[in-house]
């Protein structure tokens, strides 16, 4: 099995603060994989990195076999950030067709990508008179109208219904299973048995990289929140 | 480094940006009529002022000066807000990550607005020279082609200004500190030759001193002057350099 991604000794600051310390990890293809952690454990900053967008210290991330953010990947990596990012002023299905416009795709792909997220009734709304999910969905669809290679979500279920997040969480595995690479972050840790493979952030430091299986095993328990706040006290518990 | 150029994805910017003010229908009709108001309102205040024997009236050199100032200042309001809501709505970030080029998005608000402006000016010179009597000896069209490069160039300091601003509150300062030098140095207020000289010299750097030469010659002269031609090639140029410097100080990683 190939990797994604894969990050090499990552250090990041972000004002005074060492956001990541040195987090080396990786991201197999075709697969889910989960980042999971607390909030402020450097998910986003990760994820933000994965993209090229993020400024680093030192350290080194390949992506797709290119050094994350050089031009050659931005037709082939999608990324949907934290906070819906798409244009309130316009309606569902015109902010569809402006990103599939700049991935080079037509109408088509557009609509089908607002379809795929279960907005077809809601394409000729603005953004702006929608609720938070459905935003979220439309900052969605605006990724996965690019067809990428690898889809970079943070938090992309926050604020949903369960019977949507179960939905987004099938589209994700039938994602995986045509071919595209996931990295979905979540501080939920329900969420985390649905990925093939987890990372599990505190602090900046990689706590686990392992499957929901392994870590089950590992830790002795099938709660995967249990296990981590198990996880979390080892370590505490070497450090002192 | 700034990827190749697309004229394909510059126009899809456009288009973006052109169909979000489609949707905001108070600033499509402020863009058109609001300049034709004020205008209104400067020539209602000269019309009873009595002209002096051999002297152009008050209200042909002010108004016409005017037809460049509004697109600028408009634009460039317009422009630093539409780039900061780009910033903070996390569109901008997430549009770094896609095939767009800086260029090309900064020449599609460049585009976008100037086909606004171009429609503002065609509405303002129509009101000015029915309405208000405005004598314009040149070519209207001149006139229209100049409110558009001025617009231009309202955008391109406008993108470039918002690279600076962190906030709206500072965004909107950045309209008096671009905006009101020139337009107090651009011969308006106080002919160029009766300046200081030093205050000359700063004149001769500021853009908007050359649209505003630019429109005077049209009034002035019924034929396209050398001079009006430079003045516009000069306004059209800084504005293009301000569009570059903009796409340079566009970063896009960040802390």
């Amino acid at each position: 099995m190939t990797d994604a991604v894969t990050v090499r000794d990552l250090v990041v600051h972000r004002g005074r603060r060492r956001v990541l310390p040195g987090l080396s990890c990786a991201v197999p293809a075709g697969r889910v994989t989960g980042l999971l952690g607390p909030s402020g454990s450097g998910k986003s900053t990760l994820l933000r990195a994965v993209v090229g967008v993020q400024h680093i210290r030192s350290g080194r991330v390949t992506v797709l076999g290119e050094p994350a953010g050089s031009p050659a990947l931005r037709s082939r990596v999608g990324y949907v950030t934290q906070a819906p990012s798409v244009y309130e002023d316009l309606t569902v299905r015109e902010n569809a067709r402006h990103f599939a416009a700049l991935y080079g795709r037509g109408a088509a792909a557009a609509d089908a990508a607002v379809a795929d997220v279960g907005l077809r009734d809601a394409a000729g709304q603005l953004v702006g008179d929608l609720s938070g999910g459905q935003r979220g969905r439309v900052s969605l669809a605006c990724a996965l109208v690019g067809d990428p290679e690898l889809l970079v979500l943070d938090e992309p279920t926050v604020g949903l219904d369960p019977v949507l997040r179960v939905e987004l969480w099938q589209r994700f595995a039938a994602l995986a299973a045509a071919g595209t690479t996931l990295i979905v972050s979540s501080h939920v840790m329900d969420e985390a048995g649905r990925c093939d493979r987890l990372l599990l952030l505190r602090e900046g430091e990689l706590l686990s990289d392992s499957t929901p299986a392994q870590l089950r095993a590992e830790s002795g328990t099938d709660d995967l929140e249990e296990a981590f706040l198990r996880l979390v006290r080892a370590r505490q518990g070497v450090a002192a | 480094m700034t990827a190749a150029l697309s004229p394909r994805l510059t126009a899809a910017t456009g288009g973006r940006v052109l169909r979000q003010l489609r949707h905001d229908h108070r600033t499509i009709a402020m863009l058109t009529v609001l300049p034709s108001l004020l205008l209104g309102l400067l020539y209602l205040l000269w019309r009873d002022v009595p002209t002096p024997p051999g002297q152009e009236p008050v209200f042909d050199r002010v108004g016409l000066t005017m037809l460049g100032i509004f697109p600028f200042v408009v634009m460039f309001l317009v422009t630093s807000i539409a780039m900061l809501r780009e910033r903070t709505s996390g569109t901008l970030e997430r549009l770094l990550t896609t095939p767009l080029s800086r260029l090309d998005l900064l020449l599609g608000y460049g585009a976008a607005f100037g086909l606004a402006a171009a429609v503002q000016a065609l509405v303002t010179v129509t009101v000015a020279t029915t309405l208000y009597d405005l004598d314009v000896a040149g070519s209207l069209w001149l006139v229209v082609l100049i409110a558009v490069v001025d617009a231009v160039l309202g955008v391109a300091l406008g993108l470039l200004a918002s690279a600076f601003a962190r906030s709206e509150f500072q965004a909107v300062q950045f309209m008096p500190v671009v905006v009101l030098p020139q337009f107090f140095l651009c011969g308006l207020l106080v002919p160029r030759e009766q300046m200081a000289g030093w205050l000359q010299a700063v004149s001769d750097v500021l853009p908007l001193t050359y649209a505003v030469e630019a429109l005077q010659e049209v009034g002035a002269s019924a034929d396209p002057t050398g001079t009006m031609w430079r003045d516009v090639g000069v306004v059209a140029g800084v504005a293009l350099l301000a569009l570059a410097l903009a796409a340079a100080t566009l970063r896009r990683r960040t802390g």
